[in-house]
């Protein structure tokens, strides 16, 4: 299947039906517009957060006792390609003190794929922001270390991203090969 | 070694100084006591870990872009390969989020033969993890003993679905297979010779000085640190904090049943190594308490455009043959949206991230595998301790490669 041409209808959440989650309604209070949307689908509350604020939020959610989100369970993207704007950023996370769970969402454009880190506040999110980082080019500025963690340095493109075909094979042979496997190289033997 | 002596012999008036270079090592890709493709890199002060790093990437294969290129239902067999030694978790723990995403609950019968699936694989997972341990740290016999409870855990697994470890065996809406009237003696016929297999097994290590020596006091690091690093399972409830999802966010049937989060107190080798023991006995109790309260009745739900309808209503119904076609070329379709569903997989909490853009396949199917963060935890826990200690802490982190490197 060529997904590359599946029409990215943005799996955009249905129609906001307000905060009903204390979580959201928190943040709602602590930010105001910089919280761009919220909404709560089958059970599991989502804000959407402007990269600009995406620190003082995180701050906010950590540091907050009415929140203490102290784990940063999960980094990753979604590319919705052909939809301004292209890429969203997903945080997952969850609380072990007050046993709830947020998704935090950051919408990118394309042509400027980075946000800040958020190693500072949460570990966890050094390994987490690499593979994002690997795996959908999006640059995480004031990451102490971002380098591909899966692929190797010389790996052209990001492969989770749609505008990768699945097919595309980039072999390395030896330790740090330069020698590749022309693109349009049949393989089969 | 070598580093060390090549500055010559010291004068005798001199102060003996032995460290000038720190060595480095390298373990891995492929090393006899690793187990799992990972390279740990180490710089080394005598024997003492001064700098470490840890390179994943070895069994990167495309899981989600995989996933994301075939229908909902082609995704479990890719599942069953995350965590390869308990593969029915990822299998019920995927189904789980596309369920939540579609809105549909499976029959009891189904939830309760899925919980004895994540226990049989809890058990196999734990069993692989701590014969390896054992072997790693030079015990060949233990390794053999849990080896052959593994065994046995896998017969329970081939009742249920007829293979031994490429399982297969959960389905949206269902399961694969429903188990016979047999089911119940036979699983508590191989719980009672596995426990036995258990006792030799621990009677074998837990007096053994040498394996007490390498296990305690090593590889510990504080329950604040765990937890800023996303540590989970295991681990986190051996340094005292008892999260498991399956007490804290229950799914299943597991608020139902009485079992207990075992947990720790130092967070030390010894103390992870006990806590997947007792987890051992715990999920013994769960399964117990499972066969014999199996209710009847289906095991999978009764809508067509979920779960494939049996020969018999697609050979004799028009709206079930309609809906069985479109359910094998196209798939389930859920309502555009994203989900999260989280279980507690071997090694900790195992999460799929689930987001439909209203077609037949996931347009983003994301794993957040407990084996990756535990693992991205390696580095502060040997730092500063001795070479040989590597082994026990990395054993204890139990890093899959199918799950850490997806």
């Amino acid at each position: 299947m060529a997904e590359e041409q599946k029409p990215a209808e943005a799996a955009e959440a249905p129609a906001p039906s307000g905060p009903t989650s204390p979580i959201l309604k928190r943040l709602a209070d602590g930010f105001g517009e910089k919280v761009l949307s919220r909404h709560e689908y089958r059970g599991d509350a989502t804000a959407i957060v402007d990269r600009a604020a995406l620190i003082d939020v995180c701050k906010l959610l950590r540091d907050d006792p009415e929140l203490a989100f102290d784990f940063l369970m999960d980094v990753t993207a979604v590319d919705y390609i052909g939809r301004v704007p292209r890429f969203e950023v997903v945080y997952h996370l969850y609380s072990l003190v007050k046993n709830h769970r947020v998704r935090i969402k950051v919408p990118l454009e394309e042509g400027d794929p980075k946000l800040p880190s958020v190693v500072a506040l949460w570990p966890s999110a050094d390994w987490l922001e690499r593979e994002t980082y690997d795996m959908y080019g999006v640059r995480f500025e004031g990451h102490p270390n971002l380098k591909r963690i899966y692929l190797y340095e010389q790996f052209e493109g990001h492969p989770l991203r749609k505008d990768y075909p699945k097919e595309k094979r980039q072999p390395l042979i030896g330790p740090g090969a330069v020698h590749r496997i022309p693109e349009n190289d049949d393989l089969s033997i | 070694m070598a580093d060390e002596q090549k500055n010559g012999a010291p004068d005798e008036h001199d102060e003996i100084d032995l460290h000038h270079e720190t060595m480095e090592l390298k373990v891995g890709p492929s090393h006899p006591a690793t187990h799992g493709t990972v390279r740990i890199q180490l710089k080394l002060d005598g024997e003492r870990i001064v700098w470490s790093e840890v390179e994943v990437g070895y069994l990167h294969r495309g899981f989600e872009k995989e996933c994301e290129s075939g229908l909902y239902y082609q995704a479990f067999p890719y599942t069953d390969r995350l965590n390869y030694v308990s593969p029915m978790i990822n299998n019920v723990g995927y189904a789980l989020a596309v369920e939540k995403l579609l809105g549909v609950e499976v029959p009891p019968r189904c939830q309760y033969l899925r919980t004895i699936a994540s226990e049989v694989s809890r058990m196999s997972d734990h069993f692989t993890c701590l014969g390896a341990c054992a072997l790693e740290l030079g015990a060949f016999t233990a390794f053999l003993y849990g080896v052959e409870a593994r065994e046995l855990v896998w017969d329970i697994h081939d009742e249920m679905c007829g293979a031994r470890v490429t399982c297969n065996y959960v389905r949206i809406g269902g399961i694969s297979a429903d188990v016979g009237p047999e089911f119940r003696a036979f699983v508590h016929e191989k719980l009672a010779q596995i426990a036995k297999l258990k006792k030799d097994f621990e009677d074998l290590l837990l007096s053994n000085p040498i394996f007490i020596e390498r296990m305690e006091n090593t590889g510990l690091l504080a329950k604040e640190k765990l937890i800023a690093l996303g540590v989970t399972g295991p681990l986190l409830r051996a340094a005292g904090v008892p999260y498991d999802v399956r007490r804290a966010q229950p799914y299943l049937v597991y608020d139902k049943l009485d079992w207990d989060v075992p947990i720790g107190e130092r967070g030390d080798n010894m103390d992870r190594f006990l806590i997947r023991i007792n987890e051992l006995n715990q999920s013994t109790r769960i399964i117990e308490q499972c066969v014999d309260q199996l209710p009847d009745g289906p095991v999978d739900i009764n809508d067509p455009h979920v779960r494939l309808a049996g020969k018999g209503r697609v050979y004799n119904k028009m709206e079930e043959l309609i809906a069985q076609f479109k359910l094998v070329t196209e798939g389930p379709k859920p309502p555009v949206g994203e989900v999260y569903q989280a279980v507690e997989g071997g090694n900790g909490e195992l999460g799929f991230y689930v987001v439909s853009d209203g077609s037949g396949s996931p347009y983003k199917l994301r794993a957040r595998s407990p084996s990756f963060s535990n693992t991205a935890a390696l580095t502060p826990m040997i730092q500063g301790q001795m070479l040989a200690d590597v082994i026990p802490t990395f054993d204890m982190i139990n890093m899959i490669g199918g799950e850490c490197d997806r």
